[in-house]
């Protein structure tokens, strides 16, 4: 008996053996790729990535995570208590490779107010881990599984309610790197888009709770990566030099809506569609599913900001999905001039249509009466052309657009404010002490409108109530 | 001129409705049958009338009990019966640590413990049934399950961090005179081991068990039932020798008619 097993047994090494040798792809069956020793995993907090696998052979490998539900902020002035894996939003990131043993510690501190679990859509076995890693407060639970397929893959915690957990910010990413790990690039980041709801609209300040309704209609206040509205701008931007290679782990923890991930000014060279093996290249905008994920790399050849959105645009401009990567270095004109030219564009032909006035713009037919007309005008206008930077109550966009409420920007100057919707802005300005550097254009509206508009934003949101003619209006244009 | 003589008069009538047949700190509550919020198969619970602690069961009130009964000491209690973190707020078997609120909600008791301090005061732990029957209540209501205000207040609570350390009593009194229900610890029960939750909340959906509260796959017209998930979810989660910062208790009894 004894014999016939050790027969048996050396005909699977040896055929196994002879599966190595034949194919550079080592196991045909990654449940066979043996571990060596045993290794504590990096864990590492958004925008950050543990260090590549290289060539390390697969371990047993230790993940702690510690689940923490703390309060913190949405965007400014704007409270939520987030339940967390690792104290983040998304939750710290796992580097794994393929044939690894996870022996996954899941900690609920005793703080914690509720039990809570962890499905890796990394595991295979029932519920992703959720079963076995069900733990309450104050304790820990501990389960292992090995990782047979390579891919970047989201976590999350699946206890009831699901929705509101996730809602609530229990995501994050596994990655799973191929035998032999992910090309080297230059740069990496760990970037999640997630969508929240909260009982007050956005930017209604103070602590917010959670809408159960709203995520219900999948009517999201904010949508968001890396957790908060500036998660990723400003001074938290990501950075790269010029000739640089960034790859972008990208995942949507949802609850409720699909990302359609795109970095304005940028083409994806590769992109592991969905998290997998599939590569397309020269991809401009790619979906990344609610509780899925996608590799994204691109060469930076040229400096400047590069904004990344979701393209359902008005999340990006609106409710906060909106991060920065900001690329130094030497321009490179041969790729992108910047502005060359600027001039009149006179149309030739039968389609000759007939020119504006006075300077490009026809004065409103109905002027203005009164400060209540003006008023009233003055918002249709700022609802059409300053509101999508400005926010409908003039608190801008943290790090992007600065605010137009209570701005002593605004209030210390009328001229200055006059000159700049009519000639545009560009540079570094401090608007209540914060710093400033974005584009705006010159707006395209008559001495009327500017007068109306201006006089608007002056007598709302705490601003010193100047009353802008279009006297006034005029004589800064005619200087 | 009226008043002081009247308000007495009105006290005495109030204290007389509510005062008879009650145990002292004891809250009466008329039984009836209810819709669990966990949706048993959408079968009415009965409950019979009983009694309920109107107050969570405070540190104080615990420590004179670990005084009186040495075996549910911290160093003396059986391993079998509490986990590591039983009793963690005492400094030593009888003092509470100088940052503990006598007057707070005891937590950091095994459902062995809150057993036992409610046997040795002639009650014994409320069933979920009896729990959930009188915390379906707000100020006014028997079962405002269906306000909005209701749910929210609840979700809210389940929110805020660290409310175990707040004293009792500063909640509303409910429509049963009982407060805290909402709004400072979980509570122990008696039979709160009875939901099988496996913990896959998504899989318990077509289990089954006649119990399918974690179910994840509800629709919108069961948001009432979100509060009662977490709570179902939490106790699915413990075991008995389990001791948690947010977790205490309260007692019951049956009523004298019923006995």
């Amino acid at each position: 008996m004894k014999s016939i097993l050790k027969i048996l047994s050396i005909a699977l090494i040896l055929s196994a053996y002879g599966c190595f040798k034949s194919k550079k792809k080592v196991h045909t069956n990654t449940e066979d790729i043996p571990v060596h020793r045993e290794m504590k995993a990096e864990l590492t907090s958004p925008p950050n990535v543990p260090r590549p696998v290289g060539e390390r052979k697969a371990k047993k490998l230790i993940v702690e995570m510690e689940i923490l539900e703390k309060e913190g902020e949405l965007t400014d002035g704007v409270r939520y208590v987030f339940w967390t894996f690792g104290g983040t939003v998304p939750g710290s990131f796992i580097r794994t490779r393929v044939g690894d043993e996870v022996e996954f510690h899941l900690q609920n501190h005793p703080d914690n107010k509720l039990p809570h679990n962890i499905d890796l859509h990394a595991v295979t076995g029932p519920g992703g881990g959720a079963e076995s890693s069900f733990v309450a407060p104050g304790h820990e639970k501990v389960f292992s599984f090995k990782t047979l397929n390579p891919g970047l893959y989201v976590y999350h915690c699946a206890t009831a309610p699901v929705g509101m957990h996730i809602a609530n910010g229990m995501y994050g990413l596994i990655l799973v790197e191929p035998d032999g790990g992910l090309p080297i690039v230059d740069k990496e980041y760990y970037i999640m888009q997630g969508d929240f709801y909260t009982k007050g609209a956005n930017g209604e300040r103070g602590l917010q709770p959670f809408d159960m309704q709203k995520a219900v209609d999948e009517n999201a206040d904010y949508v968001v990566f890396n957790g908060n509205v500036g998660a990723l701008t400003g001074d938290n931007a990501i950075t790269a030099k010029v000739g640089e290679t960034v790859r972008l782990f990208v995942g949507n923890g949802g609850p409720g809506l699909v990302s359609s991930f795109h970095v304005i000014g940028e083409i994806f060279d590769k992109v592991h569609i969905e998290g997998g093996d599939l590569i397309n290249e020269n991809v401009q905008t790619t979906m990344i599913p609610a509780g899925g994920a996608a590799i994204v790399e691109f060469h930076v050849n040229v400096p400047g900001t590069f904004i990344l959105v979701d393209h359902s645009i008005f999340r990006a401009f609106n409710k906060g999905a909106l991060a920065m990567l900001k690329v130094e270095g030497e321009e490179n004109e041969n790729i992108y001039t910047g502005e060359q030219y600027d001039g009149i564009y006179l149309p030739e032909g039968p389609g000759i249509q007939e020119m504006p006035t006075t300077d490009g713009v026809v004065e409103s037919e109905i002027p203005a009466q009164n400060f209540e007309e003006q008023m009233k005008f003055g918002k249709q206008i700022y609802m059409q052309t300053c509101f999508a930077c400005h926010q409908a109550e003039g608190q801008g966009i943290p790090n992007a657009f600065p605010p137009l409420a209570n701005s002593d920007y605004l209030n210390a100057d009328v001229n200055r404010a006059i000159d700049i919707v009519l000639n545009g802005k560009t540079g570094e300005i401090t608007v209540n002490g914060q710093k400033y550097n974005s584009v705006m254009t010159r707006q395209m509206l008559s001495s009327e409108e500017i007068a109306n508009v201006l006089t608007y934003v002056y007598n709302n949101w705490d601003n010193n109530k100047t009353v802008v003619t279009s006297e006034m209006v005029n004589k800064v244009k005619n200087k | 001129m009226f008043a002081i003589p009247f308000r007495a008069v009105f006290a005495y009538l109030i204290f007389q409705t509510f005062g008879f047949a009650q145990t002292d700190g004891m809250a009466s509550i008329i039984g009836g049958r209810y819709v669990p919020l966990y949706g048993q198969d959408t079968s009415l619970v009965e409950v019979q009338d009983f009694e309920l602690d109107t107050y969570p069961v405070t540190n104080g009130q615990f420590l004179q009990f670990l005084k009186d009964n040495p075996k549910w000491q911290k160093s003396n209690v059986l391993k079998l019966y509490a986990d590591e973190n039983y009793l963690r707020q005492f400094k030593n078997d009888t003092t509470l640590n100088d940052t503990e609120n006598p007057n707070s909600p005891v937590t950091h008791v095994s459902w062995f413990a809150a057993k036992a301090y409610c046997e040795c005061q002639g009650k014994r732990l409320p069933t979920i049934d009896e729990w959930e029957y009188v915390a379906m209540a707000d100020e006014v209501t028997g079962d405002a399950r269906k306000k909005a205000s209701y749910n929210q207040k609840i979700l809210s609570w389940y929110e805020t961090p660290r409310s175990d350390e707040r004293s009792i009593g500063q909640t509303p009194k409910n429509y049963w005179g009982v407060y805290d229900l909402h709004g400072l610890v979980w509570e122990w029960t008696l039979d709160f081991n009875s939901v099988l939750i496996s913990g896959e909340s998504r899989k318990d959906v077509d289990k089954d068990s006649n119990l399918f509260c974690g179910s994840a796959a509800i629709g919108a017209t069961d948001l009432m039932n979100y509060a009662a998930f977490m709570r179902y979810a939490f106790r699915g989660s413990i075991k008995a020798r389990y001791s948690i910062k947010n977790l205490g208790f309260r007692c019951a009894k049956n009523s004298k008619e019923t006995l």
